[in-house]
C-alpha cells in the first residue's frame, strides 16, 4: 500500500501548480522596461507619421527615444504628456487652443506659449504644414446640388452626415460649426474616421468631416467645402514636450529644433497617401523622409515580421497572465468566502456581475487618469473582468459538494482550513479550473482591446488595420489571438489532468 | 496491536455518552423534545422510529453536527461545545447510509486521512490499515480503488474503516446498511454484529428495520415525534409495549413476515 503511484501523483498535482505560479511570479520582470525618451502619437496616420520621423530623429543625433504609437485621441495623450509617460507628441495649435486649454484666455491677453507654461509644457515652432478641420462630400454630389460651401448645406437637410467621434464630441467640433452655421441635418452618426471615407464611397453617407491634409480627398474625388463663415481655427503643426526634459535633454531639444519648417503641406499630404493608399509603413516613410531632409541613415530598428511578432505575443501574454494571475489570486479566496458566508456571498456575487456588465472602452478609458496609459490600466481593466467566471465557479463548485461529505468531513473533526485544503478545493477543482479556463480565454480577447490605450500586444495590428483598412494587418493581430486562446485551452485541459484528482473525474463519470 | 484496545475492556461504571434535557428545533417543527439519555460503555444502542421521530438529529447532536437549542451533553466526563468539539470528535467514529466517502480519496486515503492529518507515524498507519482490513475482511486491492470503483458494500466496509481509524471509544452509525440491496444487507448484519462483539466499543445505531434493531441491540430506543415512548429490550418493546403506538410500530413490521408466510402457505 502508501507507495509510488500516490506519490507520483502528488508529484504531478504539485508540479501543475508550481508551474502555474511560478509562470506568473516573473511576468512582471517583462515587458516594463523604461526608455530615455517617450516619443507619443495619437491614432491616427499623420500623427504616427510624425511620432516616428520624432523618435527617429533623436535617435539619428544621439539621443535615445521610443515611440508609444497611437495611444489614443487628444485627451489621453495630453493626460499622459502632464503625467509624464510620455515626453513629446505632435500636437496641433487649433487642438491646443479649442479644446486642451479651452477657457483658460489664450488670446485674450495671452499667447498659446504663456497658457502652455503655465502646464510646465512647451511647444516648438510650427513644422510647416497646416492640416485644418473642413467638411467635405463626394464631387459628383456637390456638383449635381450645387453645393461649393457650408452654408449651402443649410439648403439640403436630407443629407446624412457621417462624423468621426471626436469631431462629435469637441468644443471646436460638430456642435459650435452646427451652431455658427445653423446646420440642421436630420441624420447625423459618429464613427470611426478612416470608416467615414469608405461609407462616403459607398454612397452610405453623403457629408464627412475631414482633414485638409488627408490623401482621400483626392482618392475618392471630395469637394473640400468652403468655410465661408471662418468657423475652424488654424490646426499649425507643432511638437509639444514638457518643460523640464527640454531642460534635462538638450541634446533631445536640439533634435526637436530641427524639425520645425522642414514639412510642407504637399510633403505631408504625400507622406499620407504613401502610408493609407501605397501601404507602405510609417517606419519606412519616416526614415525616407530622415534621409531626404536631414541627409541621415535612420538607424531606427525596422523589426522584421518575426520579432515584432514574438514582441507583440510577449506583450499580450504579459497583459493576460498578470492580469489572470491576480485575478485567481483573489477570485477563489473570494468564492470561498461567498460559498461559506451566503450574506456575503450574495454581495460578492453582485459585485463581480456588475463589473462583468461594464463595457470594456469605457472600463479602459476609465483607468487612464488612475493608472496613465499603457499596460497598467489594461493589465487592471483585465483583471477585473476575470474575476466573475473564477468567483462564480469556486463558489458553485463549492456550493454543489454534497452535504453528507460536507459533513463527513466535520464529523472526522478536521478543523475548517484543513477541510478546505484537502477536501473541499480539491472536490471543486475542476469547478475552479473551469472558471479559470474561461476567465483566460475571455481575457486574451479583451487584452486586444488594450492596444487603444497604449498597451500594445495583438490589438496592435488589429487597431492599426482599421485605420489602413488592411485586412493582412488586422489578421496579424486577429490569427495569434485566437491562436492563443485555443493554446490557452489546450493548456488548462492538460492541467486538468494533473491538479484534478483522478477520484473526481471518475466521480463525475458516473 | 491489539484490536480491542485496552480502553474498551476497561469495566466503566458511568455512562460514556449522557444528554440531559437536550432539545432541537427547527424552523416549524419540533426535531427532539426535551431528551435525557444515557449510552453505557460496551453496549450497543439502537435507535429507532418512524421518519422524522429524531433518531437521526439525535446523533447528529452528538457528533455535532447540529447544535441544541437547550441541554447539555457530556461525552468521557467532557460537556459538547464548540471548543471540545474537535478533540470529541476524534473520540467518536461516524458512519453514514452512503459512506460519505471523499470520492477524490482512494480507499486507503479516506481512511488514513485522519491519521495522517494528525501526524501519524508511516508505519503505524500502514499496521493500523492492515489490521482494519482484515477485520472489516476488505481485500487489500480494494484499498486503491476511489469510492466511485467500489461496490455498495465495499463502501460501508471502508466507511467503517475510516471511523475506526483512530480507534475511538464511540461508534455512531446512521442507517450503516440503509442503501443496500438485502442480500448484501444479511450478510453484511452478520459481519457487523460480529465486529461489535468482537470491539466492544459503545455503540449508537440508527435504523427503521425493527429485526435490524432486535439483531444488534443491546437496549432499544424507540421514539416518536421527538421524544423517546420507551427503552428496552426487543423482549420488552414486544411483550410490553409502553403504549399503543409501540405495538403498532412492532405489529406492523411483523405483518409483513405473516403476509409472507401467508403467500407460501
Amino acid at each position: 500500500m502508501a507507495g509510488h503511484p500516490r506519490r507520483a501523483r502528488m508529484i504531478r498535482r504539485r508540479l501543475g501548480w508550481t508551474l502555474l505560479a511560478g509562470l506568473t511570479a516573473c511576468l512582471p520582470l517583462t515587458g516594463f522596461a523604461r526608455t530615455p525618451v517617450v516619443v507619443g502619437s495619437k491614432s491616427f496616420t499623420e500623427s504616427v507619421i510624425l511620432g516616428e520621423i520624432v523618435t527617429r530623429l533623436i535617435n539619428d543625433k544621439g539621443g535615445a527615444a521610443r515611440h508609444r504609437r497611437e495611444l489614443g485621441g487628444t485627451r489621453v495623450l495630453w493626460d499622459a504628456l502632464l503625467a509624464g509617460q510620455i515626453d513629446v507628441y505632435p500636437e496641433y495649435t487649433g487642438t491646443l487652443r479649442q479644446e486642451i486649454l479651452a477657457g483658460e484666455g489664450v488670446g485674450h491677453g495671452l499667447t498659446l506659449a504663456q497658457a502652455l507654461a503655465r502646464h510646465h509644457v512647451r511647444m516648438s515652432a510650427p513644422l510647416g504644414f497646416s492640416n485644418t478641420y473642413a467638411l467635405g462630400m463626394k464631387a459628383t454630389l456637390a456638383g449635381k446640388l450645387g453645393i461649393r460651401t457650408v452654408s449651402d448645406l443649410k439648403g439640403h437637410p436630407g443629407l446624412v452626415f457621417g462624423l468621426s467621434n471626436e469631431f462629435m464630441d469637441r468644443a471646436d467640433g460638430w456642435p459650435g460649426l452646427r451652431a455658427a452655421y445653423g446646420l440642421a441635418p436630420r441624420r447625423v452618426q459618429g464613427l470611426q474616421h478612416d470608416l467615414a471615407y469608405r461609407g462616403i464611397a459607398s454612397g452610405a453617407l453623403d457629408v464627412t468631416d475631414l482633414y485638409t491634409t488627408d490623401p482621400e480627398i483626392a482618392y475618392y474625388h471630395l469637394r473640400v467645402l468652403d468655410d465661408d463663415r471662418h468657423y475652424f481655427p488654424r490646426y499649425q503643426a507643432v511638437l509639444v514636450y514638457r518643460a523640464g526634459m527640454a531642460q534635462a535633454r538638450p541634446a533631445v531639444a536640439a533634435a526637436l529644433a530641427s524639425l520645425p519648417g522642414r514639412i510642407g503641406q504637399s510633403r505631408m499630404i504625400h507622406m499620407n497617401a504613401r502610408v493609407k493608399l501605397d501601404h507602405v509603413s510609417e517606419d519606412a516613410v519616416a526614415a525616407g523622409f530622415i534621409k531626404r531632409q536631414f541627409g541621415l541613415d535612420s538607424t531606427g530598428r525596422v523589426e522584421d515580421i518575426g520579432a515584432r511578432l514574438w514582441r507583440r505575443t510577449v506583450e499580450h501574454l504579459t497583459l493576460v497572465l498578470i492580469s489572470l494571475s491576480m485575478a485567481v489570486a483573489l477570485a477563489i479566496p473570494l468564492g470561498v468566502v461567498a460559498a461559506l458566508r451566503p450574506r456575503w456571498g450574495q454581495v460578492i456575487l453582485g459585485v463581480t456581475g456588475v463589473i462583468q456588465t461594464l463595457p470594456a472602452l469605457a472600463v479602459l478609458v476609465f483607468m487612464i487618469p488612475l493608472l496613465g496609459i499603457g499596460a497598467r490600466p489594461a493589465v487592471a481593466a483585465l483583471f477585473l473582468y476575470s474575476l466573475l467566471p473564477i468567483v462564480r465557479n469556486t463558489y458553485t463548485g463549492l456550493r454543489d459538494i454534497p452535504v453528507s461529505l460536507r459533513e463527513s468531513a466535520r464529523a472526522l473533526g478536521l478543523p475548517l482550513g484543513a477541510r478546505l485544503r484537502l477536501i473541499d478545493v480539491p472536490l471543486a477543482s475542476r469547478a475552479i479550473l473551469a472558471g479559470i479556463k474561461t476567465s483566460a480565454v475571455i481575457n486574451i480577447g479583451t487584452a486586444t482591446l488594450g492596444a487603444l490605450i497604449g498597451a500594445g500586444g495583438y490589438g496592435q495590428p488589429i487597431l492599426t488595420g482599421i485605420r489602413l483598412d488592411d485586412m493582412g494587418l488586422i489578421l496579424q493581430g486577429a490569427v495569434p489571438a485566437a491562436l492563443m486562446a485555443l493554446a490557452a485551452q489546450g493548456g488548462f485541459d492538460l492541467l486538468e489532468k494533473a491538479v484534478v484528482p483522478k477520484g473526481v473525474r471518475i466521480h463525475t463519470r458516473q | 496491536m491489539p484490536i480491542i484496545s485496552p480502553r474498551a475492556i476497561v469495566l466503566y461504571t458511568s455512562p460514556v455518552l449522557t444528554l440531559n434535557g437536550v432539545s432541537k428545533t427547527y424552523p416549524g417543527s419540533v426535531a427532539l423534545q426535551s431528551t435525557d439519555l444515557s449510552f453505557m460503555p460496551g453496549q450497543t444502542t439502537v435507535l429507532i422510529g418512524p421518519s422524522g421521530c429524531g433518531k437521526s438529529t439525535l446523533l447528529r447532536l452528538l457528533i455535532g453536527l447540529v447544535e441544541a437549542d437547550g441541554g447539555t451533553i457530556d461525552m468521557d466526563g467532557r460537556r459538547l461545545s464548540a471548543g471540545t468539539l474537535p478533540a470529541l470528535r476524534r473520540l467518536m467514529g461516524y458512519v453514514i447510509q452512503e459512506g460519505g466517502l471523499f470520492p477524490h480519496l482512494n480507499a486507503e486515503d479516506n481512511v488514513t486521512l485522519m491519521a495522517r492529518y494528525l501526524g501519524w507515524a508511516r508505519g503505524r498507519i500502514a499496521a493500523r490499515l492492515e489490521e482494519l482490513a482484515a477485520l472489516v475482511r476488505l481485500p487489500a486491492d480494494s484499498l486503491r480503488r476511489f469510492p466511485g470503483e467500489l461496490s455498495g458494500g465495499q463502501r460501508q466496509r471502508v466507511s467503517l474503516m475510516r471511523a475506526l481509524m483512530l480507534d475511538p471509544q464511540v461508534l455512531l452509525l446512521d442507517e450503516p446498511l440503509g442503501a443496500l440491496d438485502p442480500m448484501i444487507r444479511h450478510e453484511l448484519q452478520r459481519e457487523l454484529k460480529a465486529i461489535f462483539r468482537r470491539l466492544a466499543k459503545t455503540v449508537v445505531l440508527v435504523t427503521h428495520d425493527i429485526a435490524e434493531a432486535g439483531l444488534f441491540a443491546n437496549v432499544i430506543v424507540l421514539m416518536r415525534e421527538g421524544r423517546v415512548v420507551q427503552q428496552g429490550s426487543l423482549r420488552d418493546l414486544v411483550e410490553r409495549p409502553a403504549d399503543p403506538f409501540v405495538g403498532r410500530f412492532v405489529q406492523a413490521q411483523a405483518d409483513s413476515w405473516r403476509a409472507i408466510r401467508d403467500v407460501l402457505a
